[in-house]
């Protein structure tokens, strides 16, 4: 099985969205995250698709989502040339006075902003990679996690190297 | 001009000469329209046979068939019609009207989410929400029905767009950009699928749907005959190869013929045109691509690797690529001799089953009497057939001779398919004889089309093999089910005779083969639509049978 991050530029009307995720279900595919978004060009959205599969599956969902006629574009994104990043926030909760300042920490060896301070809880924004995410999690557990919300992965492939 | 008007002048500027549908509240303004236009209004009598008989003038004539029905349950009606013209590619638009735009969402009187309880089997849709974006969105449907791999449109349109005036432009052309319905077959991939084809020992071709879509027959058959390739078909490419040419071998699959399936297993390398290897033709996948190269002609580029691991692939339309692939072997002079050892082995196994296959012993079984039908009708007729064992038996026992003659629900298995099906099929080819090869349970689900033959006078003959039962359901629980029989017996209910003649239609039975031979010639000569009605024996099964879950060659045969 792979992960593999999909980018499809389709047009910008009502109903598409529906129509991808549609697709994902009735042809059996597994959507592990999904954000969308307009392009540089208003009559466009870009939907940046994460999914698990094994090579079989994600050719077939390519070809599938191609066959599309509102998706314009569609491509895998080489995983290990793309910059690819999601938002997340989480609500930490804070048990005692020493929490808070042990919470700062974490989130600045994360680069990750403090929003709403507050005595029982603090929300943590972090833009990172879902394996950053993953392991900010993990310690943020040991304070408590009241609630987290991540946005999805969305993408750009790098540009060939200059010579 | 108003919505409505606009419609039906784009309905013309596509061609469109008929309709098939129902009028309801939402409609009424196209409905008023059409009563003004040129079009002919075929009225039916539930809006499912409306799809169907849209999607059987579809397949026949190649351009769009067009349905028309109200909105919520008129619409909700057509979806099993949609869902069956997407699986076999058949193309149609459908018209559906909706409760007016403002009250969309409103759990309105008759308002259906149509667009989205149809969407994934529909190839495109569309809801104008001002009625000056009609005339484009009937031309964008059009193209998208009827180029690359066919299949339904649906246009929903609120009622108060239908009547709310604009200004209108009717487009020469049209540009969808997401759509890329023809790739130009590959050079170099069709080059090595003529290297590996030529390289095989026991090559043959199968050929699918697609070479009936695209017309590719001809091009089919100078291949197959260049070469002295044995044909086997699917069974929705039944038709596309003479089935009464030597090297013929029929349809393959769950009931393939003997011949077919045993030599489909014992090839090296198939030339695959215009097929997606539903299970029901190759069985199980891993099973059926084992010792096996597949040279992959297809229109739709998903379905390539989809089902089967291919060797070679050649996308596009599949007429076009055979055609190359044709040239080239010409270019190469290859000569095949027909003295070669797979070849020989190839009529020898036909020739065996042809002459062995055990059969009914009744005077009035399935294979004697679709021998009887071949026999009286003329070969460019037109057949559709309904779901079930006589359609099985239609594939094994009725010879598909003229290219694109032989018409069935193969991919939903939509029974009550066949028989609006020929209507549709009648109203493109008034001129040939159109005959719905049925059973009385599928017969029984679009019956009140009767009306419709009759009143629109559409011909058409309905050749009812009566086991006054859900045969094919029958035949899996004594075979899988230790004959338990539950939910199948129909009780001779009704008497069919009866019933067409309730609608002004003929009916006859046959009972012997006398009878038949007289009640097919008496329907041919016939100017009113006519059911045949001919009792078999309920126990009769269809063999061979490749169980569900099995490979080709684990085939049951006639015992």
């Amino acid at each position: 099985m792979v992960w593999a991050i999909l980018s499809i530029k389709v047009e910008n009307k009502p109903g598409i969205l529906f129509k991808v995720t549609h697709l994902f279900r009735s042809r059996n595919f597994n959507i592990d995250s999904i954000s969308v978004g307009v392009t540089e060009d208003k009559k466009y959205s870009r939907m940046t698709i994460t999914t698990i599969g094994d090579e079989k599956q994600i050719t077939q969902i390519v070809k599938q989502l191609d066959k599309m006629i509102d998706t314009i574009e569609v491509r895998r994104l080489d995983v290990n040339n793309s910059v690819y990043r999601e938002l997340v926030m989480f609500k930490i909760k804070v048990n005692k006075p020493e929490d808070s300042m042990e919470i700062n920490k974490l989130a600045s060896a994360y680069s990750a902003k403090i929003h709403d301070a507050k005595k029982e809880s603090i929300i943590v924004e972090m833009t990172a990679t879902p394996h950053q995410i993953s392991a900010f999690e993990e310690l943020a557990k040991k304070f408590g996690l009241k609630e987290m919300a991540r946005t999805g992965i969305t993408a750009l492939e790098r540009e060939e190297h200059e010579h | 001009m108003i919505g409505a008007t606009a419609l039906m002048k784009s309905l013309e500027k596509e061609g469109v000469k008929e309709v098939f549908g129902l009028p309801g509240g939402a409609n009424l303004p196209m409905y008023d329209e059409l009563g003004k236009s040129n079009i002919r209004h075929i009225l039916v009598r539930h809006e499912q046979s409306a799809a169907h008989m849209a999607d059987g003038f579809g397949r026949v004539s190649r351009k769009p068939g067009v349905c028309f029905a109200t909105s919520g349950p008129g619409a909700t009606n057509l979806l099993t019609g949609i869902a069956t013209a997407q699986a076999d590619s058949a193309p149609m638009v459908a018209v559906t009207g909706q409760v007016p735009v403002a009250m969309i969402g409103k759990d309105a009187f008759q308002e259906s989410d149509i667009i989205g309880m149809a969407n994934p089997a529909l190839k495109y849709s569309y809801q104008p929400r001002t009625p000056e974006e009609i005339p484009t969105m009937v031309k964008q449907g059009f193209y998208i029905a009827e180029t690359g791999r066919p299949g339904p449109v649906l246009l929903d349109i609120p009622k108060d767009v239908q009547q709310n005036e604009g200004k209108f432009t009717f487009p020469d052309e049209v540009r969808v950009p997401g759509y890329h319905p023809w790739a130009d077959p590959d050079i170099t991939n069709t080059a090595r699928a003529v290297e590996l084809l030529l390289s095989a020992q026991k090559p043959i071709i199968l050929a699918g749907g697609g070479v009936i879509i695209s017309s590719a027959f001809a091009e089919l058959q100078s291949i197959a005959e260049l070469l002295m390739i044995p044909v086997v078909t699917t069974f929705k490419g039944k038709g596309a190869f003479p089935e009464n040419h030597p090297l013929s071998l029929g349809p393959i699959g769950m009931h393939g013929h003997a011949e077919a399936n045993k030599l489909m297993t014992e090839a090296d390398c198939v030339l695959a045109i215009g097929t997606r290897f539903s299970d029901r033709s190759v069985g199980t996948f891993a099973e059926f691509e084992k010792n096996l190269k597949i040279i992959h002609m297809d229109v739709d580029p998903a379905e390539i690797g989809k089902n089967q691991t291919t060797s070679v692939a050649v996308v596009g339309d599949v007429r076009a690529s055979l055609r190359i692939f044709g040239k080239m072997l010409m270019d190469k002079a290859v000569r095949t001799s027909d003295d070669n050892p797979w070849l020989k082995h190839v009529k020898e196994v036909k020739q065996y089953w042809r002459e062995n296959l055990k059969i009914h012993p009744g005077e009035m079984g399935a294979a004697k009497i679709l021998r009887k039908l071949r026999e009286l009708l003329p070969n460019e007729s037109i057949v559709t057939t309904e779901v079930g064992q006589h359609q099985m038996w239609a594939s094994l026992f009725f010879d598909a001779i003229h290219p694109g003659t032989f018409f069935s629900s193969t991919g939903l298995g939509t029974m009550g398919w066949g028989f609006p099906a020929a209507i549709g099929a009648k109203t493109a080819r008034p001129d040939v004889p159109v005959v719905d090869i049925a059973g009385d349970g599928s017969f029984n689900m679009t019956e009140n089309s009767l009306a419709t033959a009759v009143l629109e006078d559409l011909p058409v003959i309905v050749f009812l093999i009566n086991n006054y039962s859900l045969g094919m359901v029958a035949q899996w629980q004594r075979t899988f089910y230790d004959r338990r029989m539950v939910g199948v017996d129909l009780k001779k209910c009704p008497d069919y005779v009866k019933l067409a003649e309730s609608y002004g239609a003929q009916g006859l039975r046959a009972q012997s083969m006398d009878e038949l031979d007289s009640a097919i010639k008496t329907a041919l000569k016939s100017d009113v639509a006519t059911v045949i009605d001919i009792p078999i024996d309920p126990e009769e099964d269809v063999l061979p049978f490749v169980a569900p879950g099995t490979g080709l060659k684990d085939m049951i045969l006639p015992s």
